[in-house]
């Protein structure tokens, strides 16, 4: 069905809800890529104007990939809870938006989530400044639980990010004990292998598994290598605590990361019966990264916001411990510098929120992006204002096997000072325990001596 | 090696960015100027040029000769802004027919400087040791997907595509190869096997050669590539296949 928005005596006409949808969009490369930007400012905020007076309820009739095409699209609409969305179900996008402003509590927010499509929270995201993202985003509460609790309010978790470029068991150990060293580890400890090998995965998952056991740390491990690969680590016996996989907002999307629903639901079944979390039993974690989808032409003519939205729903299903969208890893065709960044990691963390999704972003850039440190400072404290669940954080910014410029520690603990947040309170027990709490001497702690894991 | 018992004792294990110390919660002046200036090599890194009859002057020293493609993409402005046209050959004009073969196509991607230094020594070390090796093929301003239609062009079984990886700040030089079984347009990255970061400090060229014979060896055995051919060779197995962060064409 076509829509249209009359504005300063030009007639925008929009034929349907994925082009509307994709015409509001801030710009960004990578819908100019997909050919489906707004043509012109104006005709940016005209399809923003039809879009706030569109009822929320359209938005559960016309979707922007075919129901029987797409499998992510059928799981969207045979879970919307209709209960949970009466109290909204007479808003218009733009009526929800001063709802979420005015009258949303935490509570409110919370009973609403299963109510909201990935589709109503990008529509309502895309007449948003980033003031509105974050004042709302910071209204949701999101708590989940495997070693330790993550999601508290006034908590900040990070995940440490040890990678290394060849998978070396000394290497990965000495970039762990420098990020506990610094407080982070609190959302997962989680090494991105260099390898996707079963024997590769394998090592790792002995070796941080190893590292949690020696200094007796509340927390989660993860080797993040493909969900197939986690599989036959797990049927091997291998210590799994978290599944990990990549995903995306469309059955295409999903096909060409080499998973589909049923392969996630399998893995997520598998590491629930191991039972090794002790504070709770999330046992999943995934990423997702807006152009993703674009990237593997499995996009359907639809913005890349919304795709990423999508993915979220994906997430949902399986409860996971953690969600992060990597915001500014994918290069400069999706996002190209760092106002464009700035603004996708403040809509993922939005979206993700607002359905109901443990939200982390990797706060990232790559060095053929038009960005820099001082992007990536802005990003991180809007977040940590909006009230991010979590952010990356490797040694001195500097991923030193994927190429590219994330959060450091120090990041993380320049937020935690500002903002007076702390980590998952199993965690700072934890690290007042071994006397990390100050983390500026020269010499190791004792009860952190690096022989324990290995290292001499 | 000593016990380490202080922090900076770590810098020995890894060439990660540990133990830089604190000011604060901030970093200490010399850390933060020497990631300035990485980020600096590593942007201009981006920009360079690949010195084409250099890289062919190397190859003949190796014994190989090597044809020059061009993609889609006039410039790198829009080799940055549209990989599309970066994945499409200009023409297939200078490409020999080879069928059965495994065809090889050299790309600047992200960094001229790593294929400028590393392929022709990779290429050395499977020179004489890979069966059926095809012909060689330069490509500027070129993405891996490129690969697929000169692999298509060629008639080749497969497609080894060594290219250029996005500049980090330790190496502005690092190679990537990609391996595709029965190359064509719309291949996904699911269907590709990657070995990556190779380069001195990496993975060097001759172990990245080795794994490469093995991932071919199975590769021409199981008849595929990608997430249903894992890599299961025993001992050599410490580098760089498919980095773990999965998000397709993320690379060049």
């Amino acid at each position: 069905m076509p829509y249209r928005h009359d504005l300063a005596g030009t007639r925008y006409v929009f034929p349907d809800l994925k082009t509307l949808l994709a015409r509001a969009t801030p710009f960004r490369s990578g819908d100019a890529l997909a050919g489906v930007a707004a043509a012109s400012a104006s005709e940016r905020v005209a399809a923003q104007m039809a879009l706030a007076d569109l009822p929320l309820q359209t938005l559960l009739e016309e979707v922007v990939i075919p129901y029987e095409d797409d499998d992510v699209t059928r799981l969207i609409l045979d879970r919307h809870d209709i209960a949970a969305f009466a109290p909204i179900a007479h808003l218009t996008v733009g009526g929800f938006r001063d709802f979420l402003l005015a009258e949303a509590t935490p509570e409110i927010l919370t009973a609403l989530r299963l109510g909201l499509t990935p589709e109503m929270v990008v529509a309502v995201s895309k007449i948003m400044r980033l003031q509105d993202l974050i004042a709302v985003a910071a209204k949701c509460r999101v708590t989940t639980a495997f070693r330790n609790t993550i999601g508290l309010p006034g908590r900040l978790s990070v995940r440490l990010q040890p990678n290394h470029p060849v998978d070396d068991p000394h290497g990965v150990a000495a970039s762990t004990l420098d990020g506990l060293l610094l407080g982070a580890g609190d959302a997962v400890i989680g090494v991105n292998p260099a390898t996707d090998s079963v024997a590769a995965t394998t090592t790792l998952l002995h070796l941080l598994d190893a590292v949690r056991d020696r200094y007796a740390i509340p927390t989660q491990t993860c080797v993040l290598a493909h969900v197939t690969t986690t599989l036959r680590c797990m049927a091997a016996g291998a210590p799994v605590d978290l599944v990990f996989q990549s995903i995306g907002g469309s059955e295409a999307a999903n096909r060409s990361f080499g998973i589909t629903l049923s392969l996630l639901h399998e893995a997520h079944e598998a590491a629930l019966a191991l039972r090794r979390g002790t504070v709770g039993q999330n046992v999943m974690y995934f990423e997702t990264g807006q152009g993703s989808a674009l990237s593997a032409e499995a996009h359907h003519g639809v913005d890349q916001q919304t795709i990423e939205a999508r993915a979220y729903a994906v997430a949902r299903v399986f409860s996971p411990l953690l969600v992060n969208t990597v915001v500014g890893f994918i290069g400069p065709e999706y996002l190209y510098d760092g106002k464009q960044i700035i603004r996708a990691g403040m809509e993922d963390h939005f979206c993700g929120k607002l359905l109901g999704l443990p939200m982390g972003v990797d706060i990232c850039y790559t060095n053929h992006a038009e960005a820099d440190q001082d992007d990536m400072d802005t990003l991180l404290t809007l977040l940590g204002v909006a009230g991010v669940t979590y952010i990356i954080g490797v040694p001195g910014a500097d991923d030193v096997m994927l190429s590219y410029q994330s959060t450091s520690f120090h990041d993380a603990l320049f937020l935690r000072g500002m903002l007076g947040l702390r980590p998952a309170p199993e965690f700072e027990i934890w690290l007042e325990r071994m006397g990390i709490a100050a983390g500026t001497a020269e010499r190791i702690p004792a009860k952190l001596a690096p022989a324990l894991v290995g290292l001499a | 090696m000593s016990v380490p018992v202080l922090w900076r004792d770590l810098r020995r294990f890894t060439p990660a960015r540990v133990a830089l110390g604190r000011v604060g919660n901030g970093l200490p002046t010399d850390a933060q100027l020497a990631f300035q200036a990485a980020h600096a090599a590593a942007r201009d890194a981006v920009q360079a040029v690949l010195d084409i009859p250099a890289l062919q002057a190397d190859l003949r020293q190796v014994g190989l000769a090597a044809s020059v493609v061009h993609s889609a993409c006039p410039d790198r402005r829009t080799f940055l802004l549209r990989p599309d046209l970066g994945r499409r050959l200009r023409d297939t004009a200078g490409l020999p027919l080879a069928p059965g073969c495994l065809a090889i196509l050299l790309c600047d991607g992200l960094s001229a400087a790593a294929v400028q230094r590393h392929a022709p020594p990779l290429l050395g070390h499977l020179a004489g040791r890979l069966e059926r090796m095809g012909p060689i093929a330069i490509a500027v301003q070129g993405r891996v997907a490129l690969g697929d239609e000169v692999g298509d062009a060629v008639g080749a079984e497969a497609i080894l595509v060594l290219i250029g990886e996005r500049p980090g700040l330790t190496a502005p030089d690092s190679l990537g190869a990609y391996l595709t079984w029965q190359p064509k347009r719309g291949c996904t990255d699911a269907e590709r096997n990657c070995v990556s970061n190779i380069r001195p400090d990496g993975l060097p060229t001759a172990a990245a050669a080795d794994k490469l014979l093995w991932l071919i060896m199975r590769m021409r055995a199981l008849r595929l590539s990608g997430v249903g051919l894992k890599d299961e060779q025993p001992a050599i197995s410490q580098a760089g296949l498919d980095q773990g962060r999965s998000i397709p064409a993320v690379g060049p």
